[in-house]
């Protein structure tokens, strides 16, 4: 029992202690880390399903920009506001790529990384939504350990609702249609609307994490379309595994801490994440998650079967 | 005003073909996508700097060997990380993007930041067009662009090796057949496209100066005209670079300059739209679209 079970709690009881007994500071920390593994998790969505996107910071921005406009200028309660970004956010973001997703392979990747650069560019340009200045004074959740517990709880059932979903018939097709696109089309499957859909709910949950980080921040500007959101989300979904999200969060666990340990090198943590990249995409594709879990499932033959 | 903004334009639309076409061509033969462009593009850049200011070369050596020195390191980029996740696109986008991410950040870390990162002019000169002042740098792109195009065909249409590249953009397996090394030309493939992003630094470079977000300028900029004219296809790069290099520049001029990027999302957006693979992807459209 425990053997099934234990696994699945590891994360669930840590992330709910871990705030107990942190130090404010460290808590921070806890919702960063919890922003980027739900980053990590909708970009390993994506990637499950033959998109391989490098702009994270688009569903990110998206999120923050469009609860920055609600709390700000229509003053919504963040309670409101949140979840309205993240439908709407998850909406446009699927409507602005849908015309990528026609086509196969680089032009997703291609598509994804220049868009929340042009974007930062439009809106550095037009002087819309305050421009460089960004929207600042929006109300903050009502209370700090609410704050802390909405992301954790989110990012969990984000977590656990994605392995179920991916487990099931909808998750089959879907990777189906990662590697071979082709069938799927000939078992009679629309993929075009499939991709779609998967692009929605890899959004929406993108786009939640941006409007959380607004209200957290209690401003959004253009550092929401900054490429830290897109290249640390990568980094930790290939870190810990591609494939998995459970990898995407354990990622997202060693490699937030980390960067906040090695804050003293300044501009060389990302080099140093690039490098992460590049190592682990050639020398252990497979990332942290899926050794550590092919090792656990070995155990198995240890157990004494008489009892 | 007209006439001035249309030598300016044809000067821009030239600087985005030269910009472009080493990431086309890359992506044209061997399909890989080399999202390290904008990256190998300003390498070059800092290393005829250094080689100039640092080792104390007069500036054609230097830019020489920087470009020569990008383009081995492009073959390096293949043969030590590209060719181990040949044919996984995942796995080649991440790659190409870490090299790239580690290369100008590293230099932003180093603090080569600053207008006296610059490389100088190749002649200090400038002409009257029809009322219009350019500077012969500005001549020198187009004319240096026009050669590269129109030596890059005669090399892909009359020479073995160049034959052998589009044996393999073509088909492959059947490549393989005819004796063909694929992974040889595919080193070719990514060494040209990083030799051709240096000689494209060499131009342009000198027009402004040396950035690491100068890096990333330069890979939106490639991707916009490939994705417009579409991938893999070198007359396609030549339409798209004109189209936006003319719309940037009429916008700029009369509408004003922080248009310009908006003008280029919406051409992106409307092309794929109505033709995803671009303007002139037809060979690839079966291959590409769904």
């Amino acid at each position: 029992m425990l053997y099934v079970a234990g696994p699945r709690l590891l994360p669930v009881v840590l992330f709910l202690t871990l705030p107990l007994i942190l130090s404010p500071y460290w808590q921070r920390v806890m919702i960063s880390l919890a922003v980027f593994a739900m980053l990590a998790i909708s970009w390993d969505m994506l990637a499950q399903s033959g998109m391989i996107s490098l702009g994270q910071a688009l569903f990110f921005g998206m999120g923050a920009y469009l609860s920055g406009i609600f709390n700000h200028l229509w003053g919504f309660h963040p309670f409101i506001s949140i979840p309205l970004a993240t439908v709407f956010g998850g909406l446009i973001c699927t409507l602005i790529l849908l015309p990528v997703l026609r086509l196969r392979g680089i032009y997703f990747s291609m598509f994804t990384l220049i868009l929340p650069l042009m974007l930062v560019r439009t809106i550095e340009a037009t002087k819309i939504f305050g421009g460089t200045e960004g929207l600042s004074g929006m109300s903050p959740l009502p209370s700090g350990w609410l704050e802390l517990y909405l992301i954790i709880v989110a990012t969990l059932i984000v977590l656990f609702g994605f392995r179920r979903l991916m487990a099931s018939d909808y998750g089959l097709v879907l990777k189906g249609i990662r590697d071979n696109d082709r069938s799927v089309t000939n078992a009679g499957i629309n993929i075009y609307r499939f991709k779609a859909q998967a692009l929605f709910l890899s959004s929406a949950v993108g786009a939640f994490a941006g409007a959380y980080m607004t209200h957290v921040y209690m401003f959004v500007g253009m550092p929401v379309f900054a490429l830290d959101y897109s290249i640390m989300p990568i980094a930790s979904a290939v870190v810990g595994g591609v494939g998995s999200f459970a990898g995407a969060v354990l990622g997202a666990v060693i490699l937030v801490p980390l960067s906040e340990v090695l804050r003293g090198l300044g501009g060389l943590r990302i080099v140093l994440y690039g490098l992460f990249l590049v190592i682990f995409i050639v020398a252990i594709p497979e990332g942290i998650f899926h050794y550590i879990q092919r090792k656990y499932q070995q155990v198995e033959r240890w157990v004494d079967v008489d009892r | 005003m007209f006439i001035g903004t249309l030598v300016y334009a044809i000067v821009n639309s030239f600087t985005l073909i030269l910009l472009a076409i080493g990431f086309n061509l890359t992506f044209g033969i061997s399909g890989v996508a080399n999202f390290a462009y904008g990256a190998l593009y300003i390498m070059s850049a800092y290393l005829s700097w250094m080689l100039m200011n640092l080792m104390g070369l007069p500036f054609f050596p230097s830019a020489i060997l920087s470009i020569l020195a990008t383009t081995l390191f492009g073959a390096l980029m293949y043969r030590l990380v590209l060719l181990r996740v040949r044919g996984q696109a995942l796995s080649e986008v991440i790659a190409t993007f870490g090299i790239g991410l580690s290369i100008l950040e590293l230099f932003r870390y180093l603090g080569f930041v600053g207008f006296e990162y610059t490389l100088p002019v190749f002649f200090d000169h400038s002409f009257i067009i029809a009322g219009t002042y350019i500077d012969m740098q500005r001549i020198l792109i187009v004319g240096l662009g026009l050669l590269l195009v129109v030596s890059l065909w005669l090399f892909t249409h009359h020479t073995a090796t160049g034959l052998a590249f589009r044996g393999i953009a073509q088909d492959e397996r059947t490549a393989l057949t005819f004796g063909i090394d694929s992974d040889w030309i595919a080193t070719l493939s990514v060494s040209l496209g990083a030799g051709l992003a240096a000689i494209a630094a060499t131009i342009i470079i000198p027009l402004g100066s040396i950035s690491p977000s100068e890096g990333y300028d330069v890979l939106i900029k490639a991707l916009a005209v490939c994705i417009i004219g579409g991938l893999g296809s070198t007359g396609g790069v030549i339409a798209a670079g004109f189209i936006i290099g003319f719309a940037e520049r009429f916008t700029d001029t009369y509408f004003g300059s922080h248009w310009t990027m908006i003008v280029s999302l919406i051409a992106i957006l409307i092309v794929l739209v109505i033709k995803p693979s671009g303007l002139f992807g037809q060979q690839k459209e079966l291959e590409e679209r769904i």
